[in-house]
């Protein structure tokens, strides 16, 4: 049973998902502190090339990974200080890294393209991949798998669970009560990006040294865009952001197999899948027709359905705070 | 509105300045001695008449776009979408061009007003996208910039492939009289610099001198309150982008009946995305949008013979513009860094 197609595909799914859940953990956890680091894609293509070079030059993933992580960290400072200290338009800063990181990428990493290189190294959980179809679906893979399951699971319980997660969670919801409190809004945002920016960073070196092996030009281009839309999709939870990269992930292994059965389908039907995807998930989880899809359910479902479909952006997400001021700019 | 002292002019050198000097320490971080990487870059845009006419063919399709950002960003809209539109102005011109059998008077106009339809259209759709569905115009616009690039290749690879087999790499060349008359074997048309003129002035004017201009900026500087005089956000929104849409358009067409003689797989190739950056660099001022687009284009043009003289990848040029554009960003206003609100309890220093 644990050697069935469907068991198989199931696996590789999680395994692909993986980055995408990474670095769609980090940029809820930025912004659910109130800042929008719209850089993931550029920041997770230099950060894949950087990753990849310092690990096939250290022979070791682990410098692969931490060189990476710094990237993030990296980009992400430069977000938060332009936003916040400098108070400029935090798109206009992220944008602008997009398109920088890709440039970089492309650049730095020309030496080092389409060559072999150290690479993250399988690790089944020993007595739980044992486990009648969860085991090899969940438990089976390398370690990169399962800190993604256990950074989720610990962010979950930081942001909704724990006092400092409450703070988080003020920043980026009504800065001016946290200040009250007694919270340095703008030392928490700074730390939450950071911590984000290096957790996408982790992201794009789990592309270059697990997902895909190997750096070459764009090689993960766009997947930042997909990561930032889905942590829309998340409704700004991690899990719930986990369980749209997963099913992302879900949905392309889908076109694949339907691409393998219908090869008279042009093979732009499936190139198509991950942007109409994105758009039909936005609309989903916010436009007002949803809203009347709902109204038309029976009464005590609506609230149970809403919760499920709809979502809710933090409400000082993008806006700058100043301490001692009421209202925002 | 104050008159700004002669060092809040002239701060803006400095960032730029370091933008160059960073450039050039990558460039000896490969090795390369940096006199020699922009003078190759210099001769590379100026070297002869050839290269600066082509400087200028690759600066009119980017400046068109440029030109029709200001307006979206006027209206506060992150526009991503451009480079979407560009490509639908260049396959609807290439419709045109290769299915319609008319006089070259006809045909001309008719490949231009086709391509402005197609990119206010897909402009359109992500306006519609963001008023009714409440879909972000930069993923609305980002999923569209997709869907554009794959209908291309959909397009050469299938529909519209060369009669000798397809090669993913462009359709069969246009007749000639579906080609923009070109300024001797230069890949510059007259015709198409004079579009800029008309689209630079005509949006400065509408900017300036029109109440829907006013509208748009209201719109930008605050929707709440414009929409309490009586301004409809959902129109100024679709309208602005639309706008901004049916110039990138014209620049895809551009493309196509000038710069190529064909539809190609990488059609604008990032053009929409470096006007952003070029919209971004003039501080949001139509006036000064064509000068920064040129530099653009001479960057860029020079970079492939930087790459052509030393084998160091043409990413260069893309790196000096961005890291210039991120420094004139964050440390071009010389006030923002002097006087930081909010921050009276430390001693505010300047931070670069």
């Amino acid at each position: 049973m644990n050697d069935s197609e469907l068991v198989r595909v199931l696996a590789s799914i999680v395994l692909q998902a993986t980055p995408l859940t990474i670095a769609v953990c980090g940029e809820t956890i930025t912004e659910r502190a109130g800042v929008v680091n719209l850089s993931l894609d550029g920041t997770m293509l230099l950060s894949a090339m950087a990753g990849f070079v310092a690990a096939y030059e250290s022979s070791s993933v682990w410098v692969g990974f931490l060189v990476a992580g710094l990237v993030g960290a990296l980009f992400a400072l430069i977000v938060a200080f332009g936003s916040i200290r400098l108070r400029k338009d935090q798109f206009a800063v992220g944008f602008v890294l997009t398109l920088l990181g890709d440039e970089l990428s492309a650049f730095l990493g020309q030496n080092y393209t389409r060559i072999p290189g150290p690479h993250v190294s399988h690790l089944g959980i020993p007595l739980l991949k044992d486990i009648p179809i969860l085991g090899p679906i969940f438990f089976d893979h390398d370690p990169l798998v399962y800190f993604a399951f256990v950074l989720v699971a610990v962010t979950w319980w930081w942001m909704f669970r724990s006092q400092p997660g409450l703070q988080l969670r003020s920043a980026g919801e009504r800065p001016e009560a946290g200040f009250a409190r007694g919270v340095n809004i703008n030392r928490l945002r700074y730390l939450y990006t950071i911590i984000g920016g290096a957790l996408v960073g982790i992201a794009g070196a789990a592309y270059s040294l697990d997902i895909k092996l190997g750096w070459s030009e764009g090689l993960t281009r766009g997947l930042g865009w997909i990561a930032l839309a889905i942590v829309i999709f998340g409704g700004w939870s991690p899990i719930r952001g986990m369980a749209g990269a997963l099913l992302f992930g879900a949905s392309k292994a889908l076109a694949a197999a339907l691409q393998r059965r219908f090869p008279e389908v042009s093979v732009v039907a499936f190139n198509a899948t991950p942007w109409v995807l994105m758009i039909l998930v936005l609309l989903l989880v916010g436009s007002d027709a949803t809203e009347r899809l709902i109204q038309i359910v029976p009464r005590r479902y609506q609230r149970r359905l809403r919760q499920i479909l709809r979502v809710r952006a933090p409400a000082a997400l993008g806006t700058v705070f100043v301490p001692g001021e009421t209202g925002e700019d | 509105m104050k008159r700004a002292s002669l060092l809040q002019r002239g701060w803006v050198i400095v960032p730029i300045l370091v933008a160059l000097v960073i450039t050039a320490l990558l460039l000896l971080a490969f090795k390369v001695s940096p006199v020699e990487g922009f003078g190759a870059m210099i001769r590379g845009a100026f070297g002869d008449m050839s290269k600066t006419l082509s400087v200028t063919a690759f600066w009119v399709p980017m400046t068109l776009a440029a030109v029709g950002l200001v307006v979206s960003f006027t209206a506060g809209l992150w526009n991503i979408g451009v480079e979407g539109q560009i490509v639908m102005g260049a396959i609807a011109a290439s419709w045109l061009a290769l299915k319609l059998d008319v006089p070259r008077g006809l045909l001309i106009p008719l490949e231009m007003l086709a391509a402005m339809a197609a990119g206010a259209i897909w402009a359109g759709i992500v306006a519609v996208l963001k008023t009714r569905g409440k879909v972000h115009e930069i993923f609305g616009g980002l999923a569209f910039n997709n869907l554009a690039i794959i209908f291309t290749n959909y397009l050469i690879s299938g529909p519209w492939q060369p009669p000798e087999g397809g090669t993913f790499r462009g359709t069969s060349p246009f007749p000639d009289k579906a080609l923009l008359p070109l300024l001797g074997d230069s890949r510059l048309s007259p015709i198409s610099v004079v579009m800029v003129i008309v689209a630079v002035v005509g949006v400065f004017l509408i900017l300036r001198g029109t109440a829907w201009g006013l509208k748009l900026k209201a719109l930008g500087k605050n929707p709440d309150s414009a929409f309490l005089l009586g301004v409809s956000s959902e129109r100024e929104t679709i309208l602005a982008l639309m706008l901004c849409g049916a110039l990138a358009g014209l620049g895809g067409a551009v493309r196509v009946t000038s710069w190529f003689d064909s539809l190609r797989q990488s059609i604008s190739g990032g053009i929409g995305y470096l006007a952003l950056l070029v919209v971004m660099l003039s501080a949001f001022r139509v006036a000064i949008v064509p000068f920064v687009s040129f530099f653009f284009s001479a960057v860029l043009n020079g970079s492939i013979t930087l790459q052509l003289r030393t084998q160091l990848h043409s990413a260069l040029g893309g790196i000096l513009t961005g890291v210039m554009v991120l420094l004139v960003l964050l440390f071009g206003d010389i006030r923002t860094l002097r006087i930081l609100p909010g921050q009276r309890r430390k001693k505010a220093v300047p931070d670069e």
